[in-house]
Formats: structure tokens, C-alpha cells, sequence
């Protein structure tokens, strides 16, 4: 867990203050330098249009990180509001809702992300905006179900004799108990958001050049492969080594809350 | 049971309409108009119309997709809008395909996994257990379409000793359909040096999208051996004076795989919506091939056919996982 967390940290300073790891400009092409080999000048190489590969990798870490937080935030909100509703309110809003994670679980999950993202566009919003559609109802699925164990508990009970609302109830004391769970749950899923980003970018959906974005630049690098290695095992390398350290926190943190989370998570993404 | 597997059969029902619903819901959404799709960029406004027509593309969208559910009733699952082929029939193609793909990484995930597991919890602490937790940890943490580049780059470019991509070589014709698995028709067909080529070019897709899932069935298999080996009754096994191998495969092993069994059913649902990317890389004519060219062809038939299926065998796949776990642990039992 220290070590995931180093790794995480590393790649969050590269995101907040890239210029801190290098002094190049992650667009700056400098077409007669093209696949210059790694070198004292040039750390990874440059890629096929010039520009210093370590220094679009370092920029690639806000992209994937800024990527993953949002995603998170969204499927987390949305999560969030439609468990709580279900679980609180339950009846047949909650069967609807219910039945309707059923079909966004069932759904073939990288169609539906192709499916979104070419629906919404290409680039880097409309590719966070199709990740989070994927990921909601595994978090709504986790809300209701801790909503469940925790309102029938004496101190909700005792809430709802003082007079409090509804609205209230769940705000101020059902959904602080139902906190620990949802960060386990997201430190472990922060590694495979990072991952499906990355697929889609690198399949030409997500951010566009010049952005720097690790998928990308392994599918840009992918036609240099033979000769020009570089190009596409420096991005593909810092998005591996990004997505163990999420994975050795989320495991830490998970081993950690592991009696109040039960079975409800697991490594995976989908609940068991 | 019986009435738990009809219950479980029902409940299918609502989600494939959702999912129908959500898929003909995007794929209309799709920017771009599927009647041009269709009828080709040359067609003129006259011809455009008429294809319109035909497809009944003209008419409100509530009333396209009652048509379909009509059709889909009676098993017609539409005409592809490009290829004009009947889609369930370009489906049998390429189904087989990403079927073929599966099985060969699942035998990969099971027959490393399992084994691997095993040995490090029997082992616990020593160099395997640390070898194979490291690795572990890469191989869930690897970006699929980067690994898949590294292994071409390893053993197709340099060593060149397996084929880059495709399903066989060019000079190999495919064997005579049946199943429309290569290498098992082959077999079929007694073509040995067919075989041979198909599971060559098998390899790498298949060690590709196994790597994830040798980690997670490995770590997996380890943690539930630990703790059987922890219990009463391998503590009774050893006093018996049991061979410490006879207590690790009859006593903890089978009740390790419980949980393993989940993990593989799992890993088996997420591949089956998950093979884009690597078919993709390695020119693989499957399911996700047939469902990435689709969607970017605007072929509302062909999108909500493989939606479609795909559902069905993942839907199909927990259910077997459920009533394997009643098999394997007859504590359990479904009402």
C-alpha cells in the first residue's frame, strides 16, 4: 500500500506540476529530430513527429488521472442518488431502478462505452462521460444494498422518531455509514477506469492530439513498433505502472475495511 | 431446482428487452444517417428516399423498434444495412470466432491459474509464492492492447516463431465449417497441419487476454487454499497421516474452487464483451470485430444483434456459474 501510494503520488505531482519533471513542450514538434532514440538529450526517444516521449508521458499522467477522477465523480453521484432512492424509498422505484442496473450489468460493457462514445463524440469529456455510464450501477448496487443493512439500525430508527425527514435521514445518517465502502470500492476501481480510458483512446475515441494521452500514444506508437520501440512502450509502461499502484491501495485499503465491506467487493468490478 | 432455473430463465426476459431497448436507443443516437449508410455515398436524394423507405427509417422510432421486437420474435434478426446479409447468418461467422478465442484463453486461465495457485499457498513464502504474486500484480494492472504489442513485437518480430495476426495463414485454407471453430473443425476434418496453424495463430490473442485472468484465478485459487488449509478437517487429514499432496487435492483443493469457480465465471462474462480490442490487434473476425465495424458503420441490425447475443451468453454463463456453485458446494441450494 506505501508502495502503490508513492506510485500514485509520483504520477499525481507529474499531473499538477509537469514542468517540475521537464522543461520541453509536450506538443513541440521538431519534425527533423522524428524518432530520435532514447538518448541524454531525449530520456524515452521522440516520437514520429518529434516531440520528447518523456516529456508526453509525464503530460499523459494528467490526462489519465484528471480522466479518472472525473469518472469517478460521476458514476459516484450518480451511484449515490439512485441507490440511496432505491434503498430508502424502495417499492416499485426501487424494483425500476433495480432492473435497470441489470440491464446497464448485462449490457456487453465495451460496447456500450464505444456505443456512448461514438453517440457522444470523440475526445477526452465525451470518452469520461461514456466510462462513467458504465460504472454507475455497480455503485448504485453498492449504496442501496449498504442502505439496506444500515436503515433498519437503531439510530435511524430513533431519527425517525425525533420527527427528522426523509431527505435528511439519508443525508445526515444513513449515507455517512455507506462512505467507507464506496472509497474501497473506488480505489479499487481506479486502476480498471484508467484502463477502459485508455482502450478507448488508444481504439481513436478519446482525447485527441495534441493532447497527451498514454493510449494514444501506444496506438500512434504502434506502426514505429518494430524499429522504433520507444514510441509505444514508454506510455503503455507509465499507464501499467499507474494502474499497479491503484490496485496495491486499493487492496490495502480494502484488507483494511474488510469486515464492514463483506463480499460486496471485490477486485473486479462487478459484485459478486 | 428446476423451478429456480425456470424463475431464473424468466427473469432474462426484462433485461434482454432493456438491453434491446438501450441498444436500439444508441444506435439510433449514433451521429450520422444509417439510411445513407445503407444506400451508399453515391446514391442520389431520390435513391436515398427509397432506401429510407424500404428500411422503414421514415417511420417513428417507437414503431421501428416494435417492428424489430416483431421480427425478433419469430428469430429474424434483420438484414445488416451494409453487407445486406441476414445478420443472424454473418453472427454464426463470427461467433464461432470469439468462442474459439474464449475457450483457448480460458483453458490458458484455468490450466496455469489453478495450478499456480495451488503451488503457492502449498508453498507459502518461498520464491514461487513471491514470483507469482509479483507477476500477479502486472498482469492484472496491464493495459491489454500494450501487452498484445509487446508480445507481437516479442514473438512475431523478432523471434518471428508465431504469426502476428489473423486467424490462419495465408496459405492455409479454413477447414470445412462446422462449428465454425477452426481448429476444432480441423480435428474433424483430420487436417493436422491445419490444426497446427490455426493454434499457432491462436497463442497470442489467447495468452494475451489470458494474462488477467491466470493472475486473478492464480491469487484467487492461493487465498481460498490458505485458508482451507487452515481448517479442522485438513488438521484430521494430516493426523490421519494422509500424503501432505492426497490433503492439498482432496481435502483443500476442492473446496478452494469455490471461489475460484465465481472468478472464472466472471472473467468468462467480462470477455465475452470485451474482446474488441483484441481482435482488433490481431485482425480476428469475431463478435467484437463484428460489432466495432457496426457501430462505426451505422448498422442498427448488426449492433443490436451482437448486443444481443452477447447478453444472452453472459446472462447464460451466471446462470451456469450459479448452478455450478450448488454442485460444488451442496450446502447451497436454490429455491
Amino acid at each position: 500500500m506505501i508502495v502503490g501510494g508513492a506510485i500514485v503520488a509520483l504520477f499525481l505531482t507529474m499531473a499538477l506540476a509537469p514542468g517540475l519533471f521537464t522543461a520541453q513542450d509536450p506538443a513541440g514538434l521538431e519534425l527533423e529530430r522524428r524518432l530520435a532514440a532514447p538518448s541524454a538529450e531525449h530520456w524515452l526517444g521522440t516520437d514520429g513527429v518529434g516531440i520528447d516521449v518523456y516529456t508526453r508521458v509525464v503530460y499523459g499522467a494528467r490526462t489519465t488521472l484528471a480522466t479518472v477522477v472525473v469518472v469517478l465523480v460521476i458514476a459516484i453521484l450518480i451511484g449515490v442518488s439512485v441507490g440511496s432512492v432505491s434503498g430508502y424509498v424502495g417499492g416499485w422505484l426501487d424494483g425500476l431502478l433495480m432492473r435497470t442496473t441489470d440491464v446497464f450489468l448485462a449490457f456487453p460493457p465495451l460496447i456500450l462505452a464505444l456505443a456512448t462514445n461514438a453517440v457522444l463524440g470523440r475526445g477526452l469529456r465525451q470518452t469520461m462521460l461514456a466510462v462513467a455510464f458504465l460504472w454507475w450501477p455497480a455503485y448504485a448496487r453498492l449504496v442501496r444494498s449498504q442502505i439496506l443493512s444500515v436503515r433498519k439500525q437503531e439510530f435511524v430508527e430513533s431519527a425517525r422518531v425525533i420527527g427528522a425527514s426523509r431527505f435528511r435521514i439519508v443525508t445526515r445518517h444513513v449515507l455517512p455509514n455507506v462512505i467507507d465502502p464506496i472509497v474501497v470500492r473506488a480505489s479499487l476501481d481506479a486502476g480498471f477506469v484508467a484502463l477502459t480510458a485508455a482502450s478507448l483512446s488508444f481504439l481513436g475515441l478519446g482525447a485527441q492530439p495534441p493532447t497527451a494521452e498514454w493510449g494514444r500514444m501506444v496506438a500512434e506508437g504502434q506502426k514505429f513498433l518494430l524499429d522504433q520501440w520507444w514510441v509505444a512502450s514508454f506510455p503503455g509502461l507509465a499507464l501499467l505502472v499507474l494502474v499497479v499502484g491503484f490496485n496495491l491501495i486499493g487492496e490495502g485499503l480494502g484488507d483494511r475495511l474488510q469486515d464492514g465491506v463483506g463480499g460486496a467487493v471485490t477486485a473486479y468490478g462487478k459484485e459478486t | 431446482m428446476r423451478r429456480y432455473v425456470v424463475r431464473r430463465l424468466l427473469l432474462m426476459v426484462p433485461v434482454l428487452i432493456g438491453v434491446s431497448l438501450l441498444a436500439f436507443f444508441l444506435s439510433n443516437m449514433l451521429p450520422g444517417d444509417p439510411a445513407r449508410a445503407a444506400a451508399g455515398r453515391l446514391a442520389t436524394p431520390d435513391q436515398l428516399e427509397a432506401v429510407r423507405q424500404r428500411l422503414g427509417l421514415d417511420r417513428p422510432l417507437p414503431v421501428q423498434y416494435a417492428l424489430y421486437m416483431g421480427r425478433l420474435s419469430r428469430g429474424d434478426l434483420g438484414t445488416s444495412l451494409t453487407s445486406k446479409q441476414d445478420v443472424a447468418r454473418e453472427l454464426l461467422i463470427f461467433f464461432p470466432a470469439t468462442l474459439e478465442l474464449l475457450l483457448a484463453t480460458m483453458v490458458i486461465t484455468v490450466g496455469v491459474g489453478i495450478p499456480f495457485g495451488v503451488r503457492a499457498a502449498t508453498r507459502r513464502g518461498g520464491w514461487f509464492d513471491h514470483g507469482f504474486l509479483g507477476f500477479s500484480y502486472f498482469g492484472v494492472g496491464m493495459p491489454v492492447f500494450f501487452l498484445a504489442l509487446l508480445l507481437q513485437l516479442v514473438f512475431a518480430g523478432w523471434l518471428r516463431v508465431l504469426p502476428i495476426a489473423g486467424r490462419l495463414g495465408l496459405e492455409t485454407l479454413p477447414p470445412p465449417g462446422l462449428t465454425g471453430m477452426y481448429t476444432v473443425d480441423a480435428i474433424l476434418a483430420g487436417q493436422w497441419s491445419t490444426f497446427v496453424d490455426a493454434v499457432r495463430h491462436l497463442v497470442l490473442p489467447a495468452t494475451t487476454l489470458a494474462i488477467a485472468g491466470v493472475s486473478e484465478v492464480g491469487r484467487i485459487t492461493r487465498s481460498s487454499m490458505l485458508l482451507a488449509l487452515s481448517q479442522d478437517y485438513v488438521r484430521t487429514a494430516r493426523a490421519k497421516g494422509l500424503p501432505e499432496r492426497s490433503v492439498w487435492l482432496h481435502h483443500a483443493l476442492p473446496n478452494a474452487l469455490l471461489l475460484t469457480t465465481t472468478v472464472i465465471g466472471l472473467q468468462v462474462a467480462f470477455l465475452l464483451g470485451g474482446t474488441v480490442l483484441i481482435e482488433n490487434l490481431f485482425s480476428w473476425g469475431g463478435l467484437g470485430t463484428y460489432a466495432w465495424t457496426g457501430i462505426f458503420r451505422l448498422d442498427i441490425p448488426v449492433i443490436m444483434g451482437v448486443t444481443l447475443i452477447s447478453t444472452i451468453a453472459y446472462l447464460f454463463v451466471n446462470l451456469g456459474v450459479d448452478l455450478l456453485y450448488a454442485r460444488l458446494d451442496p450446502r447451497i441450494e436454490y429455491e
